[in-house]
């Protein structure tokens, strides 16, 4: 079955959406997504949507989904690239896809999962160490 | 208003939903709507077939190029056999576009264009037709 | 020589076309006098006589009640042709108008002649010509104000791209000083010309000067939301500035929700902010000994 891939980057993992996806592709992208996370102990999720020209309620819905998920799994996610005739949309829409934190591009929305990563590291007394 | 090209999409599975926001877009495209306009037209017409597939259990859409003295168009009719909307004025709330599981996508929809209309009989059916001017 | 009752605006038209023509002409360029220069003679006598015989082969039809009809629609076309070019000349719409309402003089003087005695007959057909050239008419007029209307559209969207201009004030922070009304239409140009600015140059912060808007109210207040979801959702951050004590207390008293925006006083006070925000600050160089 075909599947969107999911790159690891570091402490990071790396999802790059660059076809239309129809629903089912978008709920087995979020179980891969929790459960690599869960597997690989990552600290960050960036989900790369420059190649997006449609974003509707039910990938918004997604992009929510997994950033809670991954809140649950004590990792942080950052959508980029977003495109402005889709940010346009989408303020339309209604949708303000709370929740979820976004970046203009792949080098901020790294410096954002670093930093947070970095905060949490500081804070922790017995780490995971990530495999 | 004159419709001066029709055809009618099949909704019956995912995989038609995406050919319908493919179709929608070249339609856009030849209209030379701006990007934007696209995107918004494309957005709402991905919203009205996943609630013809999924609420409507099905149906059809009708990709119409409209002319209205000068101004020219994209209409799109949404028909399904379906359950039908009980109460449309609280469907068209935006409650229902903010996640909550349902997502009927309708007010939001309602935004994203120039014209919307909606009818819908319990037990019968639903139909909503949106039209975006150039 | 008199006819009968039978006889129609048709063949009116056609048995007097040249002696129509001569004096519509004359008259038309006696009352147009003033306007001499936006239009050569040989050019309207042009347009008389297209008018003219459009008028004939479209009267043959018999068809006079209903100029929106198939056999109108070369006389329909003709009159588009002249009303846009009125406009575009400068004409008023009463000078357009008077194209076709100038037509009625000879041709009254020409039914009085064919129908002699015949005093309902005449009575008929003057009036069935009247409403038909009252109607033609008031087309032209449609036609110039939807011309007018197309060249105000198109002047005021080149306005507000003009007048949305996207300032790269620092490295990374971005002005946008509103000047006037910020209506539905307005906002979709700001955002559209904001945005694009925000990817082009990687701006984080975006500063929105309202010191040029006359009044903020509830529909304003959202389109200004509108506009700073827009860029937060791609990643950007917006300050609103310029917000005079007035507005301060329109904004209280309407009960506008602003709080999860930063707003400041002026855009010098929101340019700090933004410095802060992107890791700078003003020190003052050290002066020279």
């Amino acid at each position: 079955m075909e599947r969107i891939p999911i790159l690891r980057m570091g402490d990071f993992l790396l999802v790059t959406i660059q076809v239309d996806m129809h629903d089912r592709l978008a709920m087995t992208l979020q179980e891969d997504l929790t459960r690599k996370i869960a597997e690989t102990g990552a600290r960050g999720v960036m989900i790369d949507i420059s190649a997006l020209e449609i974003v509707d309620s039910f990938i918004g819905r997604m992009m929510s989904h997994i950033s809670s998920m991954a809140r649950v799994l004590d990792a942080k996610t950052v959508v980029v690239g977003m495109q402005p005739a889709v940010a346009i949309t989408l303020v339309e829409l209604g949708l303000s896809l709370k929740g979820v934190h976004t970046a203009l591009t792949v080098e901020k929305g790294v410096r954002y999962l670093e930093d947070a990563a970095g905060a949490r590291g500081r804070g922790r007394t017995n780490g995971r160490h990530p495999k | 208003m004159v419709v001066t090209r029709s055809e009618l999409l099949p909704i019956r599975a995912e995989s038609e939903v995406v050919g319908v926001r493919q179709q929608v877009r070249a339609c856009c495209v030849e209209l030379k709507f701006s990007l934007v306009d696209q995107t918004k037209m494309v957005t709402a017409a991905s919203e009205l077939a996943r609630n013809t597939l999924i609420h409507g259990k099905g149906g059809t859409v009708d990709l119409q190029l409209v002319e209205n003295g000068d101004r020219k168009g994209l209409r799109l009719v949404f028909e399904d056999k379906g359950p039908g909307i009980p109460d449309i004025d609280l469907a068209l709330k935006d409650g229902y576009t903010t996640g909550n599981g349902m997502g009927l996508g309708l007010g939001g929809s309602k935004r994203l264009v120039h014209d919307f209309e909606i009818s819908s009989q319990v037990g019968q059916g639903t139909r909503v037709a949106i039209t975006r001017w150039i | 020589m008199p006819v009968t009752s039978t006889i129609g605006l048709g063949e009116v038209l056609k048995k007097n076309r040249e002696s129509l023509l001569a004096d519509w002409s004359r008259d038309l360029a006696g009352a147009l006098s003033r306007q001499k220069d936006l239009i050569r003679d040989s050019e309207l006598k042009g347009q008389c006589a297209d008018f003219l015989d459009q008028l004939i082969r479209a009267t043959q039809s018999g068809e006079v009640a209903n100029i929106q009809g198939p056999h109108w629609a070369g006389i329909r076309d003709l009159l588009n042709k002249i009303s846009a070019s009125r406009a575009v000349q400068g004409f008023t719409p009463t000078e357009t108008a008077t194209f076709v309402f100038s037509f009625k003089k000879p041709l009254f003087g020409r039914l009085k002649q064919e129908f002699g005695q015949d005093v309902e007959g005449l009575f008929r057909e003057t009036w069935s010509a009247s409403l038909l050239l009252d109607e033609l008419g008031i087309y032209t007029t449609d036609v110039y104000q939807k011309s007018r209307e197309n060249v105000i559209n198109r002047q005021q969207r080149e306005m507000m791209e003009l007048s949305t201009p996207v300032i790269k004030l620092f490295d990374k922070v971005l002005a946008l000083p509103l000047i006037g009304t910020l209506d539905s239409a307005r906002t979709q140009t700001v955002m559209e010309s904001l945005l694009k600015e925000i990817v082009a140059s990687g701006s984080e912060i975006a500063i929105l000067d309202i010191t040029g808007v006359p009044t903020v109210d509830t529909v304003v207040a959202q389109h200004l939301i509108k506009t700073v979801t827009a860029a937060r959702l791609m990643g950007a951050e917006c300050i609103i500035s310029g917000i005079r004590p007035q507005i301060a207390q329109t904004i209280v008293h309407l009960g506008i929700n602003l709080s999860d925006i930063v707003t400041k006083a002026t855009l010098a006070d929101a340019f700090e902010i933004a410095l802060e925000k992107t890791g700078f600050s003003v020190v003052q160089a050290r002066p020279e000994e």
